[in-house]
């Protein structure tokens, strides 16, 4: 069976006054029927951007997929025009974004953003869809949705705005959803239902789900495999469980030995990861993680090391990575 | 309702090396509404927003208490009324035994170099047109602590390195820098004035978590080089968990729970801290894949109209009908643990 969606070597570059900004460099992932992937990373790492990449929604001037390819179900969105991305967009692949501030129209009502969706991708009649959309929004846990739908989205809560975004998303009944960044902006209560919301209905639907987050709690919680992006690169891939037991790569074990954790005893002091990430448009030869690296050797100021598979579907792209397992004992 | 002072004391304050200091800020029914008016001309007040409705806490020398909750909560206003940017409505600020709220400007300057900020947005904290050494050095000139233009020189140069930035940073502007060196620079301009007493309102939150870790390093290091005292403002448990000795938990505008840091994460009480712990996903997947979280449903009410009784009830798994008509007082159930609910 091909995976839902395949991405090979994507390259999006951005063309800017102060020089070519890699913002992707070279990313190959995929995602599985009914999977949730995650992809972890600080910002300016490319997460964002790989996923925008997904949907063509790169501003262009002065973005633009350079290279690679990205196919979902078989077929090459890259190569489709503006019409026809906008058939997969919304219909086979939803989208939801951190800001549900920003991300819903300010002047149009919840029904009408709701069933607008519908009646493009669906060829509903506004009867139809106004009725579909109520089922929605009570499934996303919305209280009296026919009010609801006549409201503007200024009415409602960050949490209540983030279930629209969650309702409009599944009203067409997609492949594969997108979330970027989905509770960042919420508070932790908030952000507990909200998540639990996605995961019961995508599971529940079959929908597979790319969950962009910095948040290494929620990955762990609501993710099968995990992405760890840096400088614009995959730099470790594997079942979370694995990640997070054995991490690989030196900036992985960095994430995770720097969070301060509740379910461990109180260290005396963190260790962080040092320095600051690099300037994407200064990218050089060699591994872009090396002036934070605690085990870089001198093959990694000169070679990039190349993502590879050290054990069942775990990948790491450092020239140490074997030492690095032996070192944590 | 409001508890004895004196009890509040008891059990707490004690810093991390076991000593208890004296206390440095007394927080006394502390009470902030914001007026809501309609009309251009003529003003109408049409409600009140109760951001602190009556908080009560002591912070003791070299102590760092920690304020969490949710936005909304009140604890950025808390914050700011200590600051004396805000006039608070009701209640009484002791710092070293004054009350700030009865000092007019003149007399509150010499408190101001004292009591310090370290904001959330690294970003909008600093004025994008000065340079960063001008930064630093403007706060010690307008008080007057160092009059020779060239020692204020020195001194700026040996606070950037004190907090872990390149002397030559003096030049740059805020653009030039990265979130987390940023706030660096916010850290150093608030230890130019020497303060005793720095409230730090959500300072690692913008930053991202490898850089996190770094300031928070910087401030524990601080803390025990120059003998500050933190309130330490976050959302984020666990962060507020690494670096306070003591904990107070905010909900809309009240304190719900107060106890020092280890016995409020193993024995929370209050069911809204409990709900707030479940909540926060721990980075191990074994732990997450097969944990139940006991989410509190609903969301925040809003502080302009709040639910009567105790305010978290409408959202409560245990509440019982008393809840809905009396306001719980915060009760010393253990030496030095306060919980604000009849049913724990």
């Amino acid at each position: 069976m091909s995976a839902l969606l395949e991405i090979e070597d994507l390259r999006t570059h951005f063309f800017t006054s102060s020089g070519v900004v890699k913002a992707v460099n070279g990313i190959s992932y995929d995602v599985q029927e009914g999977e949730t992937v995650a992809i972890v990373g600080e910002s300016g790492c490319g997460k964002s951007v790989s996923a925008l990449s997904i949907l063509g929604l790169i501003p262009s001037p002065p973005g633009r997929i350079v290279g690679g390819s990205i196919r979902f179900q078989s077929e090459d969105l890259l190569g489709l025009d503006d019409l026809q991305i906008r058939d997969i967009r919304g219909r086979q692949i939803g989208m939801i974004f951190q800001e549900p501030m920003t991300s819903l129209n300010p002047v149009l009502t919840i029904g009408l953003q709701l069933t607008e969706t519908m009646e493009h991708h669906l060829g509903m009649d506004r009867a139809d869809a106004e009725k579909k959309a109520v089922e929605y929004l009570r499934l996303v846990g919305i209280s009296e949705p026919e009010r609801r739908m006549r409201q503007y989205p200024h009415h409602l809560s960050g949490g209540m705005r983030q279930r629209v975004m969650i309702a409009m998303a599944l009203c067409c009944e997609p492949k594969l959803i997108i979330a970027d960044e989905p509770t960042t902006a919420l508070d932790v209560t908030i952000q507990a239902q909200i998540l639990e919301l996605m995961k019961n209905l995508t599971k529940r639907m079959g929908v597979a789900l790319i969950i962009i987050t910095h948040n290494l709690g929620v990955v762990a919680r609501y993710a099968d495999r995990v992405n760890v992006m840096y400088a614009g690169k995959i730099i470790e891939r594997g079942l979370a469980a694995d990640i997070y037991r054995e991490p690989r790569h030196p900036y992985t074990l960095g994430l995770l030995s720097s969070v301060p954790r509740l379910d461990q005893p109180r260290q005396q002091r963190l260790d962080p990861i040092d320095g600051q990430p690099p300037d994407l448009t200064r990218l050089g030869e060699g591994c872009s993680f090396l002036p934070r690296c605690k085990f870089s050797v001198e093959k990694c100021v000169s070679e990039t090391p190349p993502l590879e598979t050290i054990g069942d579907g775990h990948l790491s792209a450092c020239w140490e990575q074997e030492n690095l397992a032996t070192a944590r004992g | 309702m409001t508890p004895d002072a004196s009890a509040l004391e008891s059990g707490a304050g004690l810093t991390r090396n076991g000593e208890p200091g004296d206390v440095l800020v007394d927080v006394k029914g502390l009470k902030m509404y914001f007026p809501i008016t309609e009309g251009i001309v003529f003003n109408k007040l049409v409600g009140l927003v109760k951001a602190v409705d009556g908080v009560d806490f002591r912070i003791r020398r070299g102590e760092t208490l920690g304020l969490v909750g949710e936005s909304g909560c009140g604890k950025t206003t808390t914050g700011r009324c200590i600051l004396q940017l805000e006039r608070p409505t009701e209640g009484e600020i002791f710092f070293e035994g004054v009350d700030l709220t009865k000092l007019d400007q003149v007399a509150l300057r010499e408190y101001r170099q004292k009591i310090q900020v370290i904001f959330q947005d690294p970003y909008s904290s600093l004025n994008p047109r000065m340079k960063i050494g001008e930064m630093i050095d403007e706060p010690m000139y307008v008080h007057g602590i160092e009059p020779d233009a060239q020692k204020r020189k020195q001194r700026v140069s040996e606070l950037l390195s004190v907090c872990g930035l390149n002397p030559k940073m003096a030049d740059r502007y805020p653009h030039e820098m990265s979130g987390g060196q940023r706030q660096r620079v916010g850290i150093a301009r608030a230890l130019s004035l020497e303060p005793e007493f720095i409230i730090c309102d959500e300072p690692v939150s913008a930053l991202d978590v490898s850089i996190q870790a770094q300031i928070i390093n910087l401030l524990e290091d601080l803390r025990e080089e120059y003998n500050l005292t933190y309130l330490f403002i976050a959302h984020d448990l666990s962060v507020v968990r690494h670096l306070c000795h003591r904990v107070a938990v905010m909900y809309l505008g009240r304190i719900v729970e107060l106890a020092d840091c280890d016995e409020l994460y193993d024995n929370p009480m209050h069911p809204y801290t409990r709900a707030l712990l479940s909540a926060v996903p721990v980075p191990d997947p074994e732990i997450e894949q097969n944990r139940d979280i006991s989410f509190v449903a609903g969301e925040v009410p809003s502080p302009i109209n709040p639910p009567p009784g105790c305010v978290f009830h409408p959202r409560c798994p245990i509440a019982v009908e008393s809840c809905s008509q009396e306001v719980p007082a915060l009760r010393e159930l253990k030496p030095g643990h306060w919980v604000a609910c009849t049913e724990v």
